[in-house]
């Protein structure tokens, strides 16, 4: 095992890294700072910058729904064309036949009408729900994770800087969440609130509101977030440049969002990225179970659980939406990795170049 | 250890009531509307909705709200308004089912995230430790469902070599019990599988770095013994835990889309013919059930654990 500190091997020779400055005696060493050599390591990951890229495609299909739905489809999500007849190719089909099978891919085969064809039933264009259920499934994707890494990391500072009886009382109501699994949590939030609606204070949201599953996913994976950010800033908290600010005579606040919160950012942006991913594959299970989005919104996860009712005939209708899911979610876990790397270079997960150069040296089976 | 076992007991015990409490609240207190009229499910009549309030209490204050609720869900007379049936007979019905899906799953998901993560850390940077890693993360980011439609279109319909649906019980017959299950069994497996053989790889990492292996090498011993022995057993412990995280919340979240998609009917599709019939009564024992399952669950690896390696209780009797 080398004891030496190994160069980071995502930088080239030469390029000195922060910890061990490599400049030769008498020359000033050129600074970077920590996000610059961050930025630098990631954009050498070949494999995150591309899962970074699939997220963008994916981000901007969403994003283009009404474009296409207005240009390309002529129709809506929710338009239903049971008794339509379309032409493809020179030839009258229609959507759906006398035996309620819905029409498949046509591509573009009919000027862009029912690109992927139509759905289960009530002949609604395939693709254009697509791209819409995409809005709402990246939509809640993304503002429960932002809810929870606010929640999360402001619970985490508070117990990890407080300590005592705030740890306590946090601690401990975050631990009997925990204790629930998360789907099961979900489902019993998701079917009460379907039926009976939430209010809180002013603000009063019916059952069908997409908030409801938003505030569910974010707060079902605050403790799993909060936990290890707790951890975080009790280490921390002892350090010294903790003492000299209260030295200064810094406030509590000043303490918990100048000091130690801009400490934390490199653990809560990757935490942030991979909670993306968690919180679109719950929502897409409470979804598919019926505990999730509820009509008339639509979402990927809602899709599939219509495809798998007819998935011997129309096996599409099922597959593509899980697709779409499976490859938004495999992009974020791989860019989120990519980021932790980059990020904090001596972290577990980490693969390196170094290590295997050791491990290779030590004699592996 | 028995005093370990105690504390850990005693904890086990607050951390239930407080599970009850949420449940309570969550059923019977956030929502915004009357519970007894939610309680009624959707074919509520008005004379129904009056004998629920009645008979569960809600004109009564909370602590006697919470008290009938308990009541009702642990002497076994919780009825579905919407069948007339009794909860937790239906539920008692389900489970051997549920437990063979995830017990077999679980073997399944222990012994290739072992073999994986195994081969993958002893292999460090080579082509197999890559294309693992790359299987894993693909492992933990696809869909059960996704796994599953796949499994039934191709394996159930296209080629027609496994049984689509439907669960016979070990005691009938154990080889078409197996042979029901041996889609579903993968299907559950397969997000743990990718997510053990991470775990387990980078814990035999950072055990490689410890002095005692580098002293095992010293002493001349061969690479497999000091692989097997002193760095794979010592990775496995933190294992266990995770395990004890892992096995209930894979028993009340994916089992339930692999219940309802291979029609198994077990306690998770129970719960989503529930969902579906917007019927809370059933969901509210499944939810506080599925809690205690999980918090005994954890309890117990916990002392397992501490059984395995001394440094925990003997760390925690200290405080």
């Amino acid at each position: 095992m080398a004891l030496e500190p190994q160069p980071d091997p995502a930088l080239p020779a030469g390029e000195p890294d922060e910890g061990f400055p490599a400049a030769p005696a008498g020359v000033d060493a050129e600074g970077h700072n920590p996000w610059y050599l961050a930025y630098r390591r990631l954009r050498r990951n070949r494999l995150a910058l591309a899962s970074l890229g699939l997220f963008g495609l994916i981000v901007v299909f969403a994003l283009a729904a009404p474009l296409w739905a207005e240009h390309v489809a002529h129709t809506g999500p929710n338009t239903t064309h049971t008794t339509e007849k379309i032409t493809v190719d020179g030839e009258k089909r229609e959507v759906v036949d006398v035996e309620g099978k819905p029409i498949g891919p046509v591509w573009f085969g009919a000027g862009g009408k029912f690109f992927l064809g139509a759905d289960g039933g009530l002949g609604r264009d395939e693709m254009v729900r697509l791209m819409y259920g995409g809005r709402t499934s990246l939509f809640i994707g993304l503002t429960s994770a932002l809810i929870t890494t606010i929640l999360a990391t402001i619970l985490g500072l508070l117990a990890g800087y407080y300590k005592g009886w705030t740890d306590g009382i946090i601690t401990r109501t975050l631990d009997v969440i925990w204790s629930f699994p998360v789907v099961l949590l979900g489902i019993a939030l998701g079917t009460a609130l379907a039926v009976g609606g939430l209010k809180i204070g002013p603000l009063e949201l019916s059952g069908n509101s997409i908030w409801i599953p938003i505030l569910i996913i974010a707060v079902v994976y605050t403790p799993y977030m909060a936990r290890p950010i707790r951890g975080e800033v009790l280490a921390m908290r002892e350090k010294e440049f903790v003492e000299s600010a209260v030295a200064q005579g810094a406030g509590s606040l000043r303490i918990m969002f100048g000091e130690l919160l801009p400490n934390l950012w490199s653990t809560v942006i990757v935490f942030f990225t991979l909670n993306i991913a968690n919180n679109m594959l719950l929502e897409a299970s409470l979804s598919f179970l019926g505990a999730g989005v509820q009509a008339p919104n639509s979402s990927w996860g809602k899709m599939v659980s219509l495809g798998t009712e007819s998935i011997y005939t129309s096996p599409l209708l099922a597959f593509a939406p899980g697709v779409l899911i499976l490859l938004t979610v495999l992009s974020l876990n791989v860019f989120g990795d990519g980021l932790r790397d980059a990020l904090d270079p001596r972290s577990k997960v980490r693969l390196t170049r170094a290590e295997a150069a050791e491990s290779a040296a030590g004699g592996a089976i | 250890m028995a005093r370990f076992i105690v504390r850990r007991l005693a904890g086990m015990v607050l951390v239930l009531f407080a599970v009850s409490v949420l449940t309570f609240a969550i059923f019977n207190l956030i929502p915004n509307s009357p519970p007894a009229q939610r309680l009624a499910g959707k074919n509520a009549t008005p004379t129904l909705v009056k004998s629920i309030e009645k008979d569960w209490g809600f004109d009564e204050p909370l602590p006697v709200q919470y008290f009938e609720t308990m009541k009702k869900i642990f002497t076994g007379e919780l009825i579905s308004y919407g069948d007339e049936l009794n909860v937790e007979e239906r539920i008692v019905e389900g489970i051997p089912t549920s437990f063979s899906l995830c017990i077999g799953a679980a073997v399944i998901w222990l012994s290739f995230g072992i073999l994986f993560g195994f081969l993958s850390a002893t292999r460090v940077g080579g082509w197999l430790d890559r294309a693992l890693t790359i299987g894993s993360v693909g492992g933990i980011s696809i869909p059960v469902f996704l796994i599953a439609t796949l499994f039934l279109y191709f394996l159930t319909y296209k080629i027609e070599l496994f049984p689509a649906s439907g669960y016979v019980p070990l005691l009938e017959d154990p080889i078409q019990w197996a042979y029901h299950l041996v889609l579903p069994w993968f299907t559950l497996a397969i997000l743990n599988i990718g997510f053990y053989s991470r775990v387990l790889r980078s814990n035999m990492l950072d055990v490689m770095r410890e002095d005692y292996v580098r002293t095992a090498r010293a002493k001349g011993l061969d690479e497999r013994r000091i692989m097997v022995r002193h760095v794979l057993r010592n990775s496995l412990i933190p294992i266990i835990t995770l395990f004890g995280l892992d096995f209930g919340a894979t028993l009340f979240g994916g089992a339930i889309i692999t219940e309802v998609i291979f029609s198994l009917g077990g306690v998770g599709q129970y719960a989503a013919e529930s969902i579906t019939n917007l019927d809370l009564p059933p969901l509210m024992a499944i939810t506080i059930f599925g809690a205690f399952f999980v918090v005994l669950f954890n309890a117990l690896t916990d002392v397992v654990y501490a059984y395995l390696d001394p440094r925990i209780r003997l760390g925690s009797s200290a405080q």
